[in-house]
């Protein structure tokens, strides 16, 4: 089992006095492979990586990671960890080349291949320009792609990284990404935390978190299949109108406005979806195109974090 | 009107930020309360108690009596008494006494003959106050119950200071000054030094490498070390250069003494920064040990003439241990191997601040 999978938990749980940020968490992560976890601020995603990676100790529950057991002693286990922080947590002061020689030294990186491997890694992250530079001095896409150079540097076998993105333009994370990818390739298993859907979408497997609680988990295209929800997508004229005549029906699960579209939510085991709602738009005498859709991850999250809530409460 | 609603949000928020940063809002009484203690209490030109010890080669029923007399002054406290001038001096140069006194085998007929002094007070003169407290003994009267008190030429009681004949300050204050910018500097960069990092965020990087805390308790403060020597020698150099201070002993000695001191400093200064958030916190935690430092040391007042609470506090201090090494190496010419007292708290108080500092910083966010 262990060779199958990087993490293991079962029933991970954290408490912050009365605050659950974790419950009973159950996990899954297969090597080699971009592990996402979807999720609002505050959803547990941070409280979960630093709990895999020993940084915080579980108020329940276990886990295992790369072999060694949390909670225990997780010092076997850095070596094997690259690990990124949400703020940028390499030495303003020190220039790019300082902060990965320190890096490899603290690691203690083979001191033949030290030069080498920076050099490569300066070539593969696109920081030759940037060498003598001090790392507080760049830009929030440099100081990202420094970041993952650092916490690669070592090889790790599996990457922790917590919302990584979050501070960095588009065209950088779609470079961000392709990095992953090209890391994921070569075996490195990855568990990312985001919460912008699109990121989400490119993750082999997903757990969506909810205010502590995994409320689903899967391929993306699996979570997309199986939402228990028929989709009507709505183009509207008068996009508040329509959402005025949907709202508050017993039918319906959720509307969601995207500019002039909206995504009506209808649990499956009502019966033509499209006719209901072209119904009520036209009792309000709102006209408006519909059509069935297929689901997009945000229909997922919003469908399972509603079905979750509907059971807590 | 406007600005008044501005003006008293600025207010409200300033207050609610200070009422819930818990450690500034201590020091909000503690800083006065202790201020207060420490310079009430350690503020005392009166110094009474010197600590002291007598030969008493006589040993007469006056010279028995001499001493009483001397007890019942209280500007003395007899702690020891040995046998020989000789031993007297061995502890004005450990440091063990402030005052010797010398009652010689003729005592009863030097009391009666004009030309020679009947009693030696042998005084560690490195200290002004000490020095002019001690020539208040001068004027004591010895009775001797059979004859009327002759008059003299010669005082009957000789005082010889030792180590600083010509009275100068600087000689004093400048073994003290090593230890308070010493402390002062060395305890502030550590103190700052990880809690910085914390601010920074880049603990939470180096928490998840393999590095341990103790690797990184005590390669924070390395460097430090050799900052600390440089800065003793700036000192050093200059007390000579400019003031005179001279260095009797040996300066490896000196240097012994100075590693154990910064090593102290160092680690208490770890310690701050492992029990407070953030960079201001630390300083003023720096702040409330450095008062007590400089007031209660021995630094700036006897340290006999404290009472005996805050003589209980100096003691804890490494500045006070550190200053008496230092007067009494570079001013007595005390090898260090007659002063390990002070020498073994120096290095028991940086373990002790180590071993809790890296205790308290454990590799975990909670």
């Amino acid at each position: 089992m262990a060779d199958e999978f990087a993490i293991e938990a079962r029933g991970l749980s954290k408490h912050f006095g009365d605050l659950a940020a974790v419950s009973e968490l159950d996990l899954d992560v297969p090597r080699a492979q971009i592990y996402g976890f979807l999720g609002p601020n505050g959803s547990g995603k941070s409280t979960t990586i630093r709990m895999l990676c020993g940084l915080l100790t579980p108020t329940k529950g276990s886990a295992n990671v790369l072999g060694t057991e949390i909670p225990g002693d997780s010092r076997t286990l850095k070596p094997k960890i690259g690990y990124m922080t949400q703020k940028f947590s390499l030495f303003g002061d020190m220039t790019v080349q300082e902060n990965l020689r320190f890096i490899a030294e603290i690691y203690s990186y083979p001191r033949a291949d030290r030069d080498s491997r920076i050099e490569e890694l300066l070539g593969k992250y696109d920081l030759r320009d940037q060498r003598e530079q001090l790392a507080g001095t760049m830009s929030g896409g440099q100081k990202q792609r420094l970041g993952l150079a650092c916490a690669v540097l070592h090889h790790p076998e599996l990457l922790l990284l917590d919302e990584p993105t979050s501070a960095v333009d588009p065209q950088s994370r779609r470079d961000f990404w392709a990095n992953l990818f090209r890391l994921a390739e070569s075996g490195t298993t990855i568990l990312v935390s985001t919460h912008y859907m699109d990121e989400a979408e490119r993750c082999h497997r997903l757990a969506i978190l909810d205010r502590g609680v995994k409320v689903a988990d899967g391929t993306p295209q699996d979570l997309q299949t199986r939402t228990g929800m028929n989709i009507v997508e709505v183009i509207a004229q008068d996009p508040y109108a329509a959402q005025a005549a949907l709202d508050g029906i017993a039918e319906i699960a959720s509307v969601t406005q995207l500019g002039v579209r909206l995504r009506v939510l209808i649990p499956e085991r009502h019966d033509n979806p499209v006719r209901i709602v072209e119904t009520l738009l036209a009792q309000h005498g709102v006209t408006g195109k519909t059509s069935l859709s297929a689901a997009s991850l945000e229909d997922v999250f919003v469908a399972v974090t509603m079905k979750a809530r509907e059971r807590g409460q | 009107m406007k600005s008044l609603s501005r003006l008293n949000a600025i207010i409200k928020k300033e207050v609610l930020q200070l009422s819930r940063d818990r450690l500034t809002f201590g020091m909000v009484f503690g800083l006065p309360i202790m201020q207060i203690l420490l310079f009430g209490y350690a503020i005392n030109t009166d110094v009474r108690n010197l600590r002291t010890a007598v030969a008493n080669q006589a040993n007469t029923h006056l010279s028995r009596q001499f001493v009483a007399d001397l007890r019942a002054t209280q500007v003395v406290r007899i702690v020891e008494t040995v046998a020989t001038p000789d031993a007297l001096e061995g502890l004005l140069r450990r440091g063990t006494i402030s005052i010797g006194i010398v009652i010689p085998h003729d005592f009863d007929r030097r009391v009666v003959d004009n030309n020679r002094a009947a009693v030696h007070v042998l005084v560690d003169g490195s200290d002004p106050t000490i020095l002019s407290v001690a020539n208040q003994l001068r004027t004591m009267p010895i009775r001797f119950d059979t004859t009327l008190q002759p008059q003299k030429k010669q005082d009957l009681i000789e005082v010889r200071p030792y180590y600083n004949p010509e009275r100068r300050t600087p000689v004093n204050i400048v073994p003290g000054l090593m230890g308070v910018i010493l402390m002062m500097t060395m305890m502030l960069f550590t103190a700052v030094a990880i809690v910085r990092e914390r601010e920074r965020g880049n603990l939470e990087l180096l928490i998840n490498t393999p590095v341990s805390s103790a690797e990184l308790m005590v390669g924070k403060v390395t460097p430090y070390v050799a900052i600390g020597m440089l800065q003793l020698a700036i000192i050093l150099g200059f007390g000579q250069l400019l003031f005179d201070v001279p260095i009797r002993g040996s300066v490896v000695d000196l240097y012994i003494a100075g590693t154990a001191f910064i090593a102290a400093n160092l680690a208490l200064g770890l310690l701050i920064s492992t029990v407070t958030q953030t960079q201001f916190q630390a300083m003023q935690m720096t702040v409330f040990i450095l008062m007590p430092s400089i007031l209660l040391s021995g630094f700036m007042f006897p340290f006999d003439g404290m009472p005996v609470i805050a003589q209980y506090i100096g003691e804890i201090l490494p500045t006070t241990h550190f200053i008496r090494l230092t007067r009494g190496i570079m001013l007595r010419e005390a090898p260090i191997a007659e002063l390990t007292s002070d020498l073994f708290f120096l290095i028991g108080f940086t373990l002790a601040a180590m071993t809790i500092a890296a205790g308290r910083f454990t590799k975990r966010l909670d």
